[in-house]
């Protein structure tokens, strides 16, 4: 097979500080090409570079034997690269189609041809078999799976040879993740080379020819993916050997009285959630897509209130109405939007560990400044100091921040959506290994989590969630089949 | 830019309705029909008539020079950029018109494209502080502004230079009520329209304001675009200083600032239902707006009321209609 790109000896650095260091990367036309590393690793930065939005200190990109060296995006899409970004590029009030064009618009007599644009928005939808999707309608009234597929169709729209895609997954849920390697499959067929990046195991070996690993900014192994196993693949990222098992559930001595109770429950998203959780115990949320899951998350927390049933705290009736209300009686949330909802991304690490202590919490400020080492150091965050902005740090970083700033108000009742989405393997760990501490600690903790195997794997107890209410509840170590049956409605005897 | 949310459920597409939409430019066609029917029945009732040739004249008379800056700003604002300099430029681009015509028919073309020359090289300075300098665009047209007062205030006591009366036409012929000048304004806003919607760097007058990364990611050239923007406005605020340069006879150097256009052309774009922030709006709106402010005006002079009570409605209608701009744009984005 030929080589479509060639990246060479690429470095680059931001503000003196070196982030790619002399890396080698060769992607052949019909190969997926997984690249992975821990956070922070420089993947995105790498993409970017190829996608013209960086430019390289040094090292040359060279396309079908071609050196190139790119002013900006358009001049890498002209050459024939496509990126799909970490973040979303698209307008929310513009068109499908006047997004899946941006930048490239066609013009006829001077005006932009509107109806190619439709046209070949529709045809490219049809081909990818997303004929729900209307090229006319307007980027916010879609799903976020759909805008993916927008996404996808944006890249594909300029006649790509070669397809990054920076965790494309990360957004997805599952039967959505199913479409997307089908998608993949079918371009590779077509003799695109295509990038892929993520940090889900299953998904690179499933899918991948071949897996290139990146650390701290520096080319660490390439090979295909069958000469490789997951435990080979984490030690090259991670730099050592990483037990994959999760830390010991709680014993049951180790279980305190309840510290959240919630009785018939409801609002307009969940009806009759009764629900309670111990000091010490981890109980998951299980569920599909809209089940109701961070429904009752942000309802406890304030977001969007319970309007029926009661909610006690300690055994103490409480009536939350907002989220100060909440931080007041000692629940801690982390939102699954980690950089919408959970920082204040241009302010520094310091000023976002001490958010939710300085704003809902009266005095104690003296202290501060003591603890706020030891309380950073317990959840591990790696910063170039304190006074870093987070929107710098690596995703892993930006959830141990979030974590560090709950922490700070030592919370009694800590509800996390999705803690681990978009963050590496030894961090995933990490944040397994703190949340185990604090329940130890006599936090009681109700997860949520679309990783099934993190979900079963981390919880001392499952309510399994089916449209808007618990439809069951499994203990410890429950199967994922059984998990699924009750999330789609089944009962567990239904499951094959 | 946006990180990718989380996936909420995932409802299907609402089904794309044709049906008539609440738009904030809708909204502002309806309020300007409503507040002249509300000010011909006051003037009615004091014995007078709104909408009468002379009415009908003195709202086109206003709407003229405002809607000519305001064209421009909207432009600008459409990228999420400002300009706060077109009340100090109409000023001097009407003395550079009235002083290069100097009185001579021979010299009103050079005047004019003088005048609009100067205006063009006004915008390339403030797009250029803000793109290649990175300056804040309040604070780098704030600067352009103070300048430009710095250059009247040394140069010009009062009204200079001297329009020949051919010139004087463009400001006071008219078709029956309709001035000319606002006719050939409207026409103005036509082309805007058709930049803005249908030519490409319109599209990306739109992609810019709606989020400068991702415009940039996509391969839009952000610079350049917040340029051309900026280019487009002054030279409107150019057109605005000719038009009253006609109309005065002469240049004057505090006629834009007089009328506040800085602030009011802002004021019009957004009552127009263009977000401020950018991205999202247009001329048409931003028209409304410019007629709804000289029709409030108009109606406060036939009725001759105190100027405080005045200025205290024009602001309750601004802040009223960003209100409500405010809660359809949140009932829309799911
Ligand atoms: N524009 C920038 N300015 C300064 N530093 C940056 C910039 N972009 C990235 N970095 C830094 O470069 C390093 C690599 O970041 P990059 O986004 O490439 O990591 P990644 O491998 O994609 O991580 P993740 O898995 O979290 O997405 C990080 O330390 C990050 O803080
Ligand atoms: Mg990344």
């Amino acid at each position: 097979m030929t080589s479509a790109v060639r990246l060479a000896g690429i470095t680059k650095s931001f503000l003196g500080v070196t982030v790619l260091r002399d890396v080698d990367l060769e992607l052949r036309a019909g190969e997926v090409h997984a690249l992975m590393g821990e956070n922070g690793a420089g993947k995105s930065t790498l993409l970017k570079v190829l996608a013209g939005v960086h430019r390289q200190d040094a090292g040359t990109v060279e396309i079908d034997g071609v050196a190139h060296t790119f002013a900006g995006p358009a001049d890498a899409q002209r050459a024939g690269i496509a990126i799909i970004h970490q973040e979303f590029t698209l307008l929310p009030h513009r068109s499908v189609a006047e997004n899946v064009h941006l930048g490239r618009e066609p013009v006829r007599r001077l005006r932009v041809d509107r109806r190619r644009m439709v046209r070949e928005t529709r045809e490219l939808l049809d081909w990818l078999g997303e004929d729900g999707i209307d090229p006319t309608a307007a980027v916010s009234t879609l799903s976020v799976a759909q805008r993916q597929v927008v996404e996808i169709v944006k890249a594909l729209a300029t006649d790509a040879r070669v397809l990054a895609m920076d965790e494309p997954t990360a957004a997805l849920a599952d039967h959505e993740v199913e479409l997307l390697y089908d998608l993949v499959r079918r371009l590779r067929e077509r003799g695109i080379a295509i990038l892929y990046v993520s940090h889900r195991m299953r998904e690179v070996f499933d899918l991948s020819d071949r897996i290139t690993v990146l650390k701290d900014g520096a080319f660490v192994a390439s090979a295909p993916t069958a000469d490789l196993t997951s435990e080979d693949l984490v030690r090259h990222m991670v730099g050592r050997e990483l037990s994959t098992l999760y830390p010991d559930r709680a014993a049951p001595d180790e279980l305190g009285a309840v510290r959240l109770d919630l009785t018939d429950a409801g609002n307009a998203r969940v009806r009759d959630v009764t629900l309670a959780v111990r000091a010490g115990e981890i109980v998951g949320l299980a569920g599909l897509q809209g089940a109701g899951r961070s429904a009752i998350a942000r309802a406890v927390f304030g977001v969007q209130p319970f309007t029926r049933g009661t909610l006690a705290i300690d055994g103490v009736p409480r009536r939350i109405t907002s989220p100060r209300g909440a931080v007041r009686h000692g629940i801690a949330f982390v939102t699954e939007d980690r950089k919408g909802e959970g920082l204040a991304l241009r302010q520094s690490v310091r000023d976002n560990a001490l958010l939710v202590r300085r704003s809902a919490l009266r005095g104690r400020r003296s202290r501060v400044a003591d603890d706020l080492r030891a309380l950073l150091d317990s959840v591990n965050v790696v910063s170039r100091g304190e006074h870093q902005e987070v929107r710098f740090l690596s995703g892993g970083n930006q959830q141990k921040v979030v974590l560090a700033k709950w922490l700070a108000v030592d919370p009694k009742v800590l509800i996390v959506d999705e803690p681990t989405r978009g963050i590496d393997v030894g961090a995933k760990q990490a944040v397994h290994h703190l949340l185990r501490e604090l329940a130890r600690r006599g936090v009681a903790i109700l997860m949520i989590s679309s990783e099934l195997p993190e979900l079963i794997g981390m919880s001392d107890r499952i309510v399994v969630m089916h449209d808007g209410t618990p439809a069951g509840e499994l203990p410890a170590g429950a199967s994922e089949a059984a998990v699924m049956g009750l999330a789609t409605g089944h009962e567990v005897g239904e499951v094959a | 830019m946006q990180e990718k949310p989380l996936p909420v459920r995932a409802t299907p597409p609402e089904p794309r309705t044709r049906r008539f939409a609440l738009t904030p430019t809708v909204i502002v066609y309806l309020a300007l029909v409503v507040l002249l029917i509300v000010g011909s029945v006051l003037v009615g009732l004091r014995g007078g008539v709104l909408l009468d040739q002379a009415g009908l004249l003195n709202i086109f008379t206003r709407a003229t020079a405002l809607g000519l800056v305001a064209i421009g700003q909207t432009i600008v604002i459409l990228t999420g950029s400002l300009d706060l300099s077109v009340a100090y430029l109409v000023g001097l681009t009407s003395l550079v018109a009235a002083e290069t015509m100097a009185g001579q028919d021979g010299m009103i073309v050079p005047g004019v494209l003088l005048a609009l020359a100067v205006a063009a090289v006004v915008g390339l300075v403030n797009g250029l502080v803000i793109t290649v300098l990175k300056a804040n665009a309040f604070i780098a047209t704030l600067g352009v502004a103070l300048i430009l007062r710095g250059y009247l205030e040394h140069n010009y006591t009062g009204p200079a230079g001297d329009v020949p009366r051919t010139f004087q036409h463009l400001g006071y012929d008219r078709i029956g009520p309709i001035p000319v000048a606002a006719l050939l304004m409207l026409a103005i806003a036509a082309a805007c329209w058709w930049f803005l919607t249908r030519s490409r760097p319109g599209y990306h007058v739109y992609a810019v304001g709606g989020d400068i990364e991702v415009a940039r990611l996509s391969g839009v050239r952000t610079r350049r675009t917040i340029l051309t923007a900026h280019v487009l406005c002054s030279v409107a605020a150019g057109f605005a200083g000719i038009y009253l340069a006609s109309r005065l006879g002469s240049g004057a150097p505090y006629v834009g600032t007089d009328a506040v256009f800085d602030l009011e052309s802002i004021a019009a774009v957004v009552l127009g239902g263009t977000l401020l922030a950018g991205g999202r709006g247009g001329v048409v709106g931003t028209i409304g707006g410019v007629f709804i402010l000289a029709t409030l005006d108009t109606t406060f002079d036939a009725l001759a009321v105190d100027p405080f009570f005045k200025d205290v409605v024009r602001g309750v209608v601004l802040i009223t209609a960003v209100a409500l701009y405010a809660r359809r744009m949140v009932g829309r984005s799911p």
